[in-house]
């Protein structure tokens, strides 16, 4: 009866099996990569030489020659000779196999000890699982050689001691990390399953469990193999472990060091053969390791994806048409700004020529999908793109200055009071490891030169003004102890350390509540009325932007596609993407009963452009101009401006929005 | 019952500040380790196959010189009055006759520990000194991937540094600057010029270490929205790096270190062989070959403390330097 279940049982553990002969293949790569080639033929050469070191040179290395005593090396003994005339050279070769036999020996009592020890918690229960821990957590604090140190003692002075006082040494990692792995088999289906068929614990530890844990161990052990040579050749070298006439490494290093004076080569050439051999264990594992554990796919997508833009000239000038017209009081005018990025196969372009002004005290709101090149603009307005990224404009000019034409530190105090960034997620945005208070009063202390007090007393002002209830207490906590909503206040309240002319908030809403999200937009909002600031409110939600915004602009693969008054965003939109973003917003009047409106498709790769108009692929007017030649923004006698060959047509009416299914799309 | 409520709400005000019980939890789970130390070492002996006095004597000794040991160790008493007997000892001080010398054994640790605790405290210092400079320094030069011949120059030497352990890189430092050189003395301890080859050999190992996890971490921290912040505030590149950067990447790096400083004190052990230097290192390796047990226990005590210090002084560090993690804890 329990055979059958448990036959049942073993067809859930199936999949693992399919998984670890799937994981066996990789084992390959990991021997053909540089580090695990390396290390690879160097323990093939040391396992060699363990097995022949002994037959071809035990007759040179044990010969005494009283003629030729402790003599440098030379052409018939490479590494001299010791005290009885025994060349050096030969005996570290002779030694190599009792070294490899103690350490892999002391390795597998590590691995055996510990994974008992480990794997008895499983075993005997919860209660016997935490006591185990507990005992483990203390022992694994104290170093190795400690360890071994105290059960040398135990065990006695010389080789079978040393061998066993650094296999128990090494036991309590191998406890923890049997610990922590069988934790995380443990929950697994057919763990469970066993348990439930009435499977006993001690069988469903060897048969479920250790299959499924036995790689990292094994590619523990390895790395703990490594570190085993260089314990023996530790304890030996202390005189704790092999005893004469026996010798390994570690002896041979021992011996040598009496007399480095006059003969170095004796010590330094077993010290090399230690730290080659833990090295070849060592790499070794952390090559599987890698390998095996951590999916080797970590820097591949990148590579492959990348290639240079189809059909986008190299670095587009302004497209033609789109003449920005700058007034005296701007607060900022952008003409023809690309943002570029060097990849292996290429430069990419996620912003490719977007102009437009922003008067003083004006809202203009930038929307698109993500992708679409909109925070990239904010990030290159404010001068934060870092290389390999980079930065071209026209024109560039914040208050009257190009920022482009002068170096960036020209501008620090400029940049640092007058534009102030809202971001994202105000949980990582601001230094976890520091004070809010402090982090706002670095503002008024870098750039308005005011003293310690005089900052702080500016900090619980500013909080004050962002509505951060009791602020002076407030500024003396950290940014864990506030909630999201009063972070991004901070964060408000920090771009008005100084005297902003501009507020560039990206996204400032997305990481939040939607309770929240109505306070902070009502913030900036406040702001812009009282102190005639200006807003670039960047965002994926055209709802939030319509309400907050004097203007619009859409941005679709990295190009304004649709500039419009945010009054006429809701009836009077000219661009096939516009409007289908407005009709997937959901409002009161949305029929619950159809699925919700998407745009179908997806918005373009930034290295994979299509020539002619980026939208055309999704768009239901796509002609065959639009998919050859890529439509102007062109401006109309109001200043509204538009880039469709077919705007024409949707003002008329004809393109609805299209109903799809919803396939992740969003607006 | 007003009266009674008043102190239980402020004793219950008093706990909830995460300091008082970050350090109530830290107190009991020292207190635990400690005794688990002790216990260790008392058991130590009466671990040991056979008779551990016979051993150390020789099987040619005469009984009545065995049975006089046995006494003097009280090893012919039962079991649990030798530990609370061991026990009293600790904690008075007392830890009994060294057999070989005859010296009380806290005079043999109170003469060398000195020894032992500069040449520790002065190589973690020297580590620190090499990594978080060069560490911070490569962080920055190589950030975003620049600087990829800096790079591979740093994770290979860093790599080679690393693997050498510290008696191998005593013996190198030895040959090199002693024996070649005549720079520094090959071995003892005397003027500040006999520390710089065993302060070496201690600190090149963990501080290559150390840099290596700290370009790593630092990497980690520059990608962080919170720099950009910085950034964005238009604030020296100096002050990012120094004031906002390196103390995020700063939490992993003591986490690490602090292995590091304990491996570093369990180091000393071979570093003082290598270098005959006149501290505990070399008395427990002396007194284990002597078979010189109160003198064993004693040393392993200490270090044992030492470790037990160290893992203390990180988690404080820890608290000081990160506020969530006291809370995070709890």
């Amino acid at each position: 009866m329990s055979e059958a279940i448990e036959a049942s049982t073993t067809r859930a553990t199936e999949p693992d099996r399919l998984a670890a002969r799937a994981r066996r293949s990789r084992w390959l790569p990991v021997l053909l990569s540089p580090v695990g080639a390396g290390a690879g033929i160097g323990l093939f050469l040391l396992l060699i030489l363990a097995v022949f070191g002994p037959a071809v040179w035990r007759k040179r290395a044990e010969q005494a020659d009283v003629a030729h005593m402790l003599q440098g090396p030379s052409a018939a003994h490479w590494a001299g000779t010791d005290n009885l005339g025994r060349d050096l050279f030969a005996r570290v070769m002779v030694a190599t196999r009792l070294s490899v036999e103690l350490a892999l020996t002391a390795t597998v009592i590590a691995v055996v000890a510990g994974f008992c020890l480990g794997a008895a918690g499983f075993v005997l229960g919860r209660r016997a699982n935490r006591a185990v821990a507990a005992v483990v957590n203390v022992a694994v604090a104290f170093p190795g050689i400690l360890l071994a140190l105290f059960f040398a003692v135990i065990f006695g002075v010389g080789a079978k001691g040393a061998v066993l006082a650094i296999g128990f040494a090494g036991a309590p990692a191998f406890a923890r990390l049997t610990q922590t792995l069988v934790a995380g088999v443990e929950k697994r289906d057919f763990v469970a399953a066993a348990h439930v068929a009435g499977i006993g614990r001690p069988r469903v530890l060897l048969r479920h469990v250790l299959p499924n844990i036995a790689e990292p161990l094994i590619v523990n052990a390895t790395i703990g193999a490594g570190g085993a040579f260089l314990s023996f050749a530790s304890l030996s070298f202390l005189g704790l472990g092999v005893q004469a006439p026996r010798y390994d490494w570690g002896r041979l290093l021992g011996d040598g060091l009496t007399g480095i004076y006059t003969q170095p080569v004796a010590a330094l050439a077993p010290g090399i053969a230690v730290i080659l051999a833990g090295l070849a264990f060592n790499l070794f594992g952390e090559a599987l390791a890698k390998g095996v554990g951590v999916t080797a796919t970590i820097n591949r997508p990148i590579r492959g994806r990348i290639r240079p833009p189809v059909g986008v000239p190299a670095a587009p000038d302004r497209p033609a048409g789109a003449e920005v017209t700058g007034e005296a009081d701007d607060v900022l005018s952008v003409q023809g700004l690309t943002v570029s990025f060097a990849s292996a196969a290429g430069r990419v372009h996620p912003v490719r020529g977007v102009d437009f002004r922003l008067g003083r005290g004006e809202a203009v709101g930038i929307v698109g999908e993500s992708g679409s090149g909109k925070s990239l603009t904010a990030l290159a307005i404010a001068q934060l793109i870092e290389p390999p990224g980079q930065v071209r404009a026209g024109q560039l000019r914040f208050l009257g200055h190009d920022l482009l034409a002068e170096p960036a530190h020209r501008n620090r105090r400029l940049l640092g009071t007058s534009l102030a960034l809202v971001f994202q997620d105000p949980m990582t945005s601001f230094n976890p490891t520091r004070r809010i208070g402090s982090q706002l009063a670095e503002v008024g202390r870098r750039h308005g030169g005011l003293s310690r007090r005089a900052a702080a007393a500016r900090v619980v002002d500013r909080l004050r003004s962002v509505r951060v209830p009791a602020a002076e207490r407030r500024a003396r906590q950290y940014p864990h102890e506030y909630s999201g909503g009063m972070r991004q206040r901070a964060m408000i309240g920090m771009g008005l350390m100084g005297s902003p002319a501009l507020i560039i908030a990206d996204e400032p809403t997305t990481a939040l509540d939607v309770t929240v999200q109505r306070q902070v937009l009502d913030l900036l909002q406040s702001i812009r009325a009282a102190d005639g600031v200006s807003l670039l409110l960047i965002s994926h939600d055209i709802a939030v932007v319509g309400q907050v915004c004097d203007r619009v602009l859409v941005m679709y693969a990295g190009r304004i596609i649709e500039e419009l008054p945010a009054s006429a965003l809701a009836r009077d939109s000219r661009h096939p993407y516009t409007r289908a973003l407005i009709a997937a917003v959901p409002h009161m009047q949305t029929d619950r009963d159809r699925p919700l409106a998407v745009i179908p498709g997806r918005a373009p790769d930034p290295a994979e452009v299509p020539p002619g108009c980026a939208f055309a692929p999704r768009c239901p007017l796509a002609s065959e101009q639009c998919r050859s030649s890529e439509p102007p923004l062109l401006a109309d006698a109001q200043g509204r401006r538009v880039a469709c060959w077919h705007a024409d047509q949707v003002t008329a009416g004809q393109a609805g929005p299209t109903i799809g299914t919803p396939n992740g799309a969003r607006a | 019952m007003t009266s009674l409520a008043v102190p239980a709400r402020s004793i219950g005000a008093v706990l909830n500040n995460s300091w008082v019980s970050f350090g109530l939890r830290r107190a009991g789970r020292l207190v635990v380790s400690l005794w688990v130390l002790v216990t260790a070492s008392f058991l130590m002996i009466h671990l040991i196959p056979g008779d551990p006095v016979r051993a150390a004597l020789g099987i040619g000794a005469p009984p009545s010189l065995v049975q006089a040991r046995r006494h003097a160790l009280g090893l012919d008493q039962p079991l649990l009055s030798q530990y609370l007997h061991y026990l009293h000892g600790v904690l008075t001080g007392d830890f009994g006759i060294s057999m070989t010398s005859e010296l009380p054994v806290s005079e043999i640790i109170s003469q060398r520990l000195p020894a032992t605790l500069a040449l520790s405290l002065l190589a973690f210092l020297v580590a620190l000194l090499i990594a978080v400079p060069l560490g911070t320094g490569l962080g920055v030069l190589t950030r975003g991937g620049r600087a990829r011949g800096a790079e591979l120059a740093f994770t290979t030497a860093s790599a080679i540094f690393g693997a050498i352990p510290d008696f191998l890189a005593g013996v190198l430092l030895v040959w090199l600057f002693a024996v070649r050189l005549h720079w520094f003395p090959v071995a003892g301890r005397g003027g500040p010029s006999s520390y710089v080859l065993p302060v070496l050999a201690l600190a090149i190992g963990p501080g290559a270490v150390l840099a290596r996890i700290l370009r790593v971490e630092l990497l980690a921290v520059l990608q962080q929205d919170f720099v950009r912040t910085a950034r964005a505030k238009r604030l020296p590149a100096l002050a990012i790096y120094l004031k906002h950067a390196l103390p995020n990447a700063l939490t992993s790096t003591i986490t690490l270190g602090g292995l590091l400083l304990s491996v570093m004190v369990a180091g000393t052990v071979l570093v003082e062989n290598v270098f005959a230097w006149p501290g505990l290192g070399s008395t427990i390796v002396s007194s284990i070959l002597d078979k010189d047990y109160p003198v064993v226990q004693a040393v392993v005590l200490v270090y044992g403390f030492g470790v037990l210090l160290v893992n203390l002084a990180v988690d404080i560090a820890l608290a000081l330097l990160d506020p969530r993690s006291t809370i995070r804890e709890a």
